[in-house]
């Protein structure tokens, strides 16, 4: 999974989808998560650095990010591997 | 130093559903290869256009197309003799048959115009545009031309409802039911006449790409757009320029089989399971062409140039995300001004 190469992020949350045309807005974590799926970094890693980074635990995370996943994928701004 | 041009223009309808013709002037104005006179075309005293004197020079009042092509030659004609112009810009559907017939006639007056051929026109016409799309392999939304309101109540063998009703040159509504249908024929045939088009509604999310053709196939111009904000009228107030090659490759399918001349306009319709289908082929520059010289392809510039004759190597790239922003300006005119157009179709 990994964000499509028509998304743009800016530091700001500003999502950009230059093949659609279409926009959003995400919250700092979001923009976060957004910068590590650019990376191609694999659930395990993403969830590895947040739960460094902040107190969550794996269950919380895991929840949220399916959440999270779930929209990028309606909003077509991931990519499935 | 820049070769100088004079280069009449229509369209100086900067309304609500505006004409293309104040864009386009922008674009020239811009022209990295020329400098240029702008003789402004109107019908009407009051296009905003007319008052816009740091964008037109001069304008001149033309007769509609009803008047027929003889009179808008001698109106023509007599402009010429004062401006002399090298390049006319029609920017309306609805003018562009008469200009056609006159090219060769205004090439003697030396006006130059970059014009689809009459086939062009009307094959790519929104009553031909199923024949259009079985020729050329496009994926166009099932219509038909209708004469009579009367027709209405047969429709539920071929279509379901919403379906949309459209004008021939312009309008379009989307119709939930027999009664509302009859009641937008009546409306859009009271203004541009039949047939009405009754097309199948496609839901999804409308996509628009500006384009130019040499004539020759080849696509010299395009640039995809997403309206972002649109009128109650379905005009774009507000878009985008996207990064979409599908919609550039229909383009090129479009131009190079076609061999299309002269601006163009595509209106395409993305359905919810991601496949385009192709609305409206307009024949001439959209009035959101200026967004094209704001992504680095200046398609009203090319236009005049290919115009002239002259040879242009195709643009190969675009800014992606780049977006206009319309806007409604109150300006203040002194009524003489109006009177002047009014009276002696001159300002």
């Amino acid at each position: 999974m990994k964000t499509g190469k028509n998304v743009a992020i800016s530091e700001s949350g500003f999502v950009l989808n230059t093949a659609s045309g279409e926009s959003f807005s995400t919250n700092p974590i979001g923009v976060e998560i957004l910068n590590l799926l650019k990376e191609d970094l694999s659930v395990e890693d993403i969830a590895k650095t947040i739960m460094e980074k902040y107190e969550v635990d794996f269950n919380t995370f895991e929840k949220d990010f399916s959440d999270f996943q779930n929209l990028l994928n309606y909003y077509h701004l991931i990519e499935a591997e | 130093m820049k070769k100088q041009l004079v280069i009449g223009v229509t369209g100086l309808n900067a309304i609500d559903s505006p004409g293309p013709g104040i864009a386009v002037i922008r674009g020239l104005r811009d022209s990295q290869a020329f400098d240029c006179r702008i003789i402004g075309l109107s019908y009407e005293s009051l296009e905003p256009g007319i008052y816009m004197h740091d964008i037109v020079d001069k304008t001149y009042q033309i007769p509609y197309p009803s008047a027929g092509a003889r009179v808008l030659y001698e109106r023509i004609k007599y402009i010429n003799d004062i401006e002399h112009m090298d390049v006319i810009i029609p920017n309306f559907d609805a003018e562009l048959y008469s200009f056609m017939r006159l090219e060769q006639e205004l090439e003697g007056l030396g006006i130059k115009m970059l014009l689809p051929t009459a086939e062009q026109f009307e094959e790519r016409h929104k009553y031909n545009l199923p024949e259009f799309g079985t020729k050329y392999g496009i994926d166009v939304p099932y219509s038909k031309s209708i004469f009579s309101s009367a027709e209405i109540y047969g429709l539920h063998h071929e279509f379901s409802y919403p379906l949309v009703v459209k004008g021939k040159y312009y309008d379009a509504s989307i119709a939930t039911n027999a009664d509302q249908a009859i009641n937008y024929f009546n409306k859009i045939s009271s203004k541009w006449g039949l047939p009405i088009i009754i097309q199948e509604h496609i839901s999804g999310t409308e996509y628009n790409l500006a384009g130019l053709g040499d004539g020759k196939g080849n696509l010299i111009a395009a640039i995809p757009m997403r309206k972002q904000y649109i009128t109650d009228k379905g005009k774009a107030w507000g878009g985008i320029s996207i990064d979409d090659q599908e919609m550039i490759e229909m383009a090129q399918n479009f131009v190079k089989k076609t061999k299309w001349k002269g601006g163009f306009e595509l209106e395409l319709m993305k359905s919810n399971d991601g496949k385009y289908y192709l609305l409206e082929i307009n024949p001439r520059m959209p009035a959101w062409i200026y967004l094209s010289v704001g992504c680095g392809q200046n398609i009203p510039e090319g236009v005049a140039l290919l115009a002239l004759g002259e040879k242009m190597e195709p643009y190969t790239d675009y800014k992606v995300g780049k977006m206009f922003v319309r806007y409604a300006w109150d300006m203040i005119v002194d009524v003489e001004e109006y009177q002047k157009i009014a009276t002696f179709g001159e300002l």
